[in-house]
Parts: structure tokens; sequence; C-alpha cells
């Protein structure tokens, strides 16, 4: 019995053209005994930054709680949103604190960060439980299916998807990766970061 | 073996909990009252490590009275509801942590609607239609997944949460026995005979 897979639970996030989508389940379960069909392991940090935790769900609200307070004080301190990049070292920097004994999550990022053009390009990185990053260029992933969705998405994603087909790619992997995992399921929340909007929906999925 | 149950309805939540005070096999009293009035609309059931249980249940209780002392008025559902699980994570990473498992079933009184929370010793906490803990859990929950209505009737409530008590008798190798049922809607927190 693992701690990381007390509640179980997923995460994955994927890089598009000029567009990032987040998605995660909607499990909280007491090892094999489900408790929860909506349980949010995502949630938005700015407009266009959105943090996924999957993990003990106990630090999912912890943590949840601890990165709106540091947000918060950022934000109020430097009178401007923070940065995807910024926002990734400061979650790497609030889990390494506690080295020796862990937040048990890991956390996906996905967001748009301003270029020095003046544009925005997307960002995705996802951290172990003690803060080390991870900047992908294609995908990241995290949670109890992880060996599953990372096989599923190296199948079906490809380089820059528009908006439309990014959802429909993340959310085939997440969906067919999530029914091959006991701990994880029960429908799935995805969110598509574009340069002026977010596209959020909740798709059904298999309930056993 | 302890078990409480929970489900919300129309308008109410009624919350239930088993009567029996055990240590080992045997039981020492049958008439526990494991669900605990925090504030005129807001109910706790708990369970738990005997001694731990009582000590935390009555810490909430005091701190969340403080709280409508001070401010005139009461925490409402999810936020009493936020600061519980907040206490309960602190705990878990110190030195001797609170073993509570927790049903928290309100009425917000501002919106009119009935809030249930699902909180385990870990700090977890979900907001559920129907919650349990305990080994009845097992079996009432693939129940109320069957029979639960979120539109019930009080009435209609009541006898989904027999079928619960009934299951669990039937199934349950060490039974319960007697339980203490509260039901919390508009008018309040009221105690109600099965």
């Amino acid at each position: 019995m693992s701690i990381m897979e007390y509640n179980g639970g997923s995460v994955i996030a994927m890089v598009g053209k000029d567009c990032v989508a987040i998605a995660s389940d909607l499990r909280l379960g007491n090892q094999a005994l489900g408790v929860s069909s909506n349980f949010q392991k995502i949630f938005p940090v700015t407009d266009r930054i959105y943090l996924g935790l999957p993990g003990l769900a106990t630090d999912v609200t912890t943590l949840r709680e601890l990165f709106r307070y540091r947000v918060n004080m950022y934000t109020v301190k430097e009178e401007r949103d923070i940065e995807p990049e910024t926002f990734a070292h400061l979650v790497s920097s609030t889990l390494y604190e506690r080295r020796f004994g862990p937040f048990f999550i890991e956390p996906v990022i996905a967001g748009m960060s301003k270029t020095p053009a003046g544009g925005l390009k997307p960002f995705i990185a996802a951290t172990d439980l003690i803060g080390c990053l991870n900047f992908a260029k294609d995908f990241v992933v995290a949670g109890t299916a992880s060996s599953k969705l990372f096989g599923v998405a190296e199948g079906l994603w490809e380089p820059d998807l528009e908006p439309e087909d990014l959802f429909e790619t993340i959310s085939q992997t997440m969906l067919n990766a999530v029914d091959r995992d006991a701990y994880s399921g029960w429908g799935v929340m995805v969110h598509v970061i574009t340069k002026d909007k977010v596209i959020s929906r909740t798709l059904k999925g298999r309930m056993d | 073996m302890e078990t409480s149950f929970a489900i919300t309805g129309k308008g109410y939540i009624i919350v239930a909990a088993d009567t029996t005070a055990a240590r080992s096999i045997v039981k020492m009293k049958t008439d526990e009252d494991k669900i605990k009035t925090l504030s005129p609309h807001l109910l706790m059931a708990y369970s738990g490590e005997p001694g731990d249980t009582i000590q935390f249940a009555e810490y909430i209780e005091r701190n969340i009275r403080l709280y409508q002392i001070r401010n005139n008025y009461p925490l409402r559902p999810p936020a009493a509801a936020s600061w519980i699980r907040r206490s309960l994570a602190e705990s878990l990473r110190s030195r001797k942590p609170y073993a509570v498992n927790l049903l928290l079933g309100g009425y917000d009184t501002t919106t009119y609607t009935p809030h249930l929370y699902w909180v385990d010793y870990l700090g977890t906490m979900t907001e559920v239609p129907f919650g349990a803990h305990g080994y009845g859990s097992y079996f009432a929950l693939s129940l109320l997944d069957r029979y639960h209505d979120p539109e019930a009737s009080l009435e209609e409530g009541i006898v989904t949460l027999k079928r619960c008590i009934d299951e669990v008798a039937k199934r349950l190798v060490v039974t319960p026995g007697k339980y203490k049922v509260k039901v919390v809607d508009k008018d309040g927190i009221r105690e109600i005979e099965l």
C-alpha cells in the first residue's frame, strides 16, 4: 500500500498550437472503495495558469490553499499576475521546503506564458513530490494512471494541434488511460487554455 | 463495529450514527450520542479512536461556539467544514494525530441549501450527496448508489436510511444495533425516532 495511491487520481497536460490543455479524473477513493465522483484536482491559479494536483487528497486541499495564499501574496507585492515559469518554481520550492517529510502530491502546471515580443506561448511542467521540475515540450503525466497515460499519449499526441483537436486528443487519452486503472476514472474534467479564453468541459466516463 | 451514515434530500440532511461504545469485544454502553450539534444548523457525526473522538469533537464544538459568540453569526457549513478539515490536516503531521472520521451535515440559511461533507482522519474532505464511515459504508454506499434521490422528501429520505440500517444489520457480522438519527433543515436540528 503506497500513500501515493491511497486516494487514486490522475492528471495530464498537453501542448498544442498556441494553446495548452490539462485534464484530470474526478474520482476520490479510499483505496478500492469509491467515495466521491466529483473531486476536483485541477485549480485555476491565474486567468491563464491551471494547476493539477494528483496524489494524497488531504494534501490536494492543503496545497491548493497554500498556493492560493502564496500567489495572492505575490500578486499584491508585484502588482501583476505571476508568470507560469515563475509559478513552476514557486511550486518546486514550496515542495522542497518539506524535503524530509513531503506533501504526497505530484503537481502538473499548464499555462500560457508571455514572450518578449508580447505574444503568448504554451507552457507545461510537472514536478515530483519533492519539487524536481520537468519542463516538457509535448505532454506531462502524473497520478495512479501515469504509466497508462504515457502509453496512450505517446500514440495519440502530435505537434501543433488546434484547440478543438487538442481537446479531442487529451480527452481520448485520459478516458482510455483511466479505464485501465482501477484507482482513476469516474468522469473527467478538461480545460483548454488558448490566447484569449479557457474552455472547460466535464466528460462522462465509465462508472466501474 | 462503528458505523455512521448521512444523506441529503430536498432541503434537509439526515445524519445517523450507531450508539454503541465498544472496547475490544465488549459493548460498554448502548446509548452513546456520537452526533454533536455544532451550531443551530450544523451537525457532526464522529467516529474513530476512542478518546480522540470526544477530545476532538469537543474542541471543534467549543471553537465553533466561540466564533458564534464573537461574531453574532455562526460559520456557514462550507466555512466550518474547511476549518475543521484544516484542524485535522494540521493534526495529521503532528506528534500525536487525532484519528477521527467525520460526517458534517449543515443547512446554509443564506443560500437555503443543504451541504454534506465527508471528512476522514487524514483531512480528506469532499462534498457528497450521501456518505458513510466504518464497516457499514461498504454496504450502505452501494445501496445508496441505487436508492438515493437528492429531491426526496424527508419521509422518503427516512425510508432510504432505514434500508441502509437494515442492510447493515443483515450483512455485517458485528451489527451495531441501535442508531441515533438527527435531521437538519431550515427549521434547525431535531432528533427523530425510527
